[in-house]
């Protein structure tokens, strides 16, 4: 096994809605730099994982979390300011969800929450989070309109684009493509290999071509736990536990 | 090739009691209200116009005067109907209302959307529908006798002012404004506080940078329904703004404005007199404004409405 840098690692995680065990005894660790693709059927935890890494599941009143999450060796649910978590760990939804305010205040809203005022600094940090987002040359002439003008896919490169303005280390991913056609989805997927090369990326995807397509690692969940996690090739290629081969090869799910 | 239907020459019974009747009746009151609306208009215009049509008043001169001497004889040249202390009046009384009123109404929609619903739900809606439900009269009642007093005894002057009368019309149009307001806030999809949290904001640059920008427009039509409904309040303001006809030199200055002229002057004047026509276009003047008010309303919410 190659010698990786070890981003985020959870220790026996376990999440509660309510009365309802959501996330059972996960151990994970996810490499830096690395796509790791999380899959498995509806409603076994993929998603709600995901958002443990980021805390977004701090939203939900009924949510009881026990175990630990690091980043960077730093327990993320003791050692860190909300705030400062989210900044270096981003989030892109299932859904675009695009401000309704102009391109360009879109992407700049992260910057100026965090401090950022200066007009050059903010126009700066516009332009390259677009960039890297592949979505400058489609915009640079409409800064000023309205982002819910634009398309689907465009609008979910501009919510990828915000998450980078904010600079973050790990960008989460909830199953960004599902909404999405065909073209859009092939760029967003150019766009995560691209990505890879400055920022660990977690992807939730329901689509098994994709996550063999762009992730270097895979975990496959199910009903809260994680059943196999191993590099992309080995998972979908000869698969240790029975349950992912079924799911792999279209046998449940 | 199906056949074409052909039109039966029989009348339908069925069809004409179970779907003629009722469409006919409900087409009926439909029509009616429009009717009514119209001839409403049509009446108010009619008479509003005479000022300028029979009498000769200068439409210009009603608006841009502040000479009212409408009893004046004619050996000192006639009576003069200038409406601009009015005008004025309803005006500032309006704005004043709408300064007072708006920073609480749209902090009350925040608190009772974003940062307590429960409360909001359980305690402050119940609350805002009691304030709809009083009647102008109380509000005008419950000004004279503490507010008026209060204001008279702690900043001076008669305490019938235009401050009174600002803030009797302020509490009478937070409701209005905060539950529009609280409407458009919670009409908000849940994705943009989701984005904003994971960006990294706390809950306050959400609710300060995100969630009151986005339901503007639906804030900024409870503010208009809200100016709408000072603008045409008549009684309450009556009660406590001491009806003197001059331009307030100080929010404490007592006035008078469109609505409490009306109804003070409408009893004295005979019918057909310049008098009592200048008061019917004092009434076209507020239809024409509430109309501007729609016609207002209308713009902010398309203006909302962004094409996906």
């Amino acid at each position: 096994m190659e010698n990786n840098d070890i981003k985020i690692s959870t220790n026996s995680l376990e999440l509660f809605y309510g009365d309802i065990h959501a996330l059972k005894n996960i151990n994970v660790e996810i490499e830096e730099r690395k796509v790791t693709a999380l899959i498995g059927p509806s409603g076994c935890g993929k998603s709600t994982f995901l958002k443990t890494l980021n805390r977004m599941n701090d939203l939900i009143p009924s949510v009881r979390i026990t175990g630990d999450v690091y980043l960077d060796n730093l327990n993320v649910y003791k050692q860190y300011d909300i705030v400062e978590l989210r900044k270096r760990v981003g989030m892109v939804f299932q859904k675009p969800n695009p401000f309704p305010m102009s391109v360009y205040d879109n992407i700049a809203y992260g910057p100026r929450i965090h401090g950022i005022k200066a007009k050059n600094k903010l126009d700066e940090a516009v332009e390259k989070s677009l960039r890297n987002a592949a979505l400058w040359d489609e915009v640079k002439d409409r800064l000023k309109q309205n982002a819910l003008g634009l398309s689907g896919g465009q609008q979910q490169r501009l919510c990828i684009a915000r998450v980078l303005a904010v600079e973050p280390e790990v960008v989460l991913m909830d199953e960004p493509t599902s909404a999405l056609d065909p073209i859009s989805t092939l760029k967003i997927e150019d766009l995560i290999d691209d990505l890879k090369e400055k920022y660990t990326i977690v992807i939730v995807t329901h689509n098994m071509q994709q996550a063999g397509r762009i992730s270097d690692k895979t975990a496959f969940f199910l009903h809260g736990e994680v059943v196999e996690f191993d590099s992309t090739e080995k998972i979908f290629s000869m698969p240790t536990d029975k349950r992912t081969e079924d799911y792999i090869t279209g046998r449940f799910g | 090739m199906p056949k074409p239907i052909k039109k039966s020459r029989k009348i339908n019974f069925y069809y004409l009691k179970h779907e003629f009747y009722g469409k006919a009746l409900v087409t009926f009151f439909g029509l009616f209200l429009i009717l009514l609306t119209l001839l409403l208009v049509v009446f108010i215009a009619s008479k509003g116009f005479s000022t300028f049509t029979k009498d000769h008043v200068s439409p210009l001169q009603f608006l841009f005067s502040t000479l009212w001497k409408p009893d004046r004889d004619l050996q000192s040249g006639g009576p003069v109907v200038g409406a601009l202390i009015f005008i004025i009046g309803s005006i500032l009384i309006s704005v004043i209302a709408l300064i007072i009123s708006t920073p609480f109404s749209i902090g009350t929609a925040v608190f009772m959307t974003e940062i307590s619903p429960r409360l909001g739900k359980k305690l402050l809606q119940p609350a805002i529908e009691i304030f709809v439900g009083i009647p102008s009269v109380v509000y005008g009642w419950v000004g004279l006798s503490v507010l008026v007093p209060f204001i008279h005894r702690v900043f001076g002057g008669l305490g019938f002012s235009l401050l009174a009368g600002g803030i009797v019309l302020a509490v009478m149009i937070f409701p209005t404004i905060t539950s529009v307001a609280a409407d458009a806030l919670r009409a908000l999809p849940g994705d943009y506080k989701e984005a904003s949290y994971a960006l990294g904001s706390t809950r306050w640059q959400t609710i300060r940078k995100v969630l009151v920008p986005s339901a503007l427009p639906g804030i900024l039509t409870g503010v208009v329904l809200g100016l709408a409904r000072a603008f045409g309040e008549a009684l309450a303001v009556q009660m406590v703004i001491g009806n003197s006809i001059r331009i307030p030199g100080s929010l404490l200055d007592s006035t008078v404005n469109l609505t409490s002229i009306i109804t003070m002057d409408m009893g004295n004047t005979v019918n057909g007199t310049v008098w009592n026509n200048s008061l019917w276009s004092m009434a076209l003047l507020l239809l024409v404004i509430s109309f501007l008010f729609i016609v207002l309303i209308h713009k902010i919410g398309s203006k909302g409405r962004v094409q996906r």
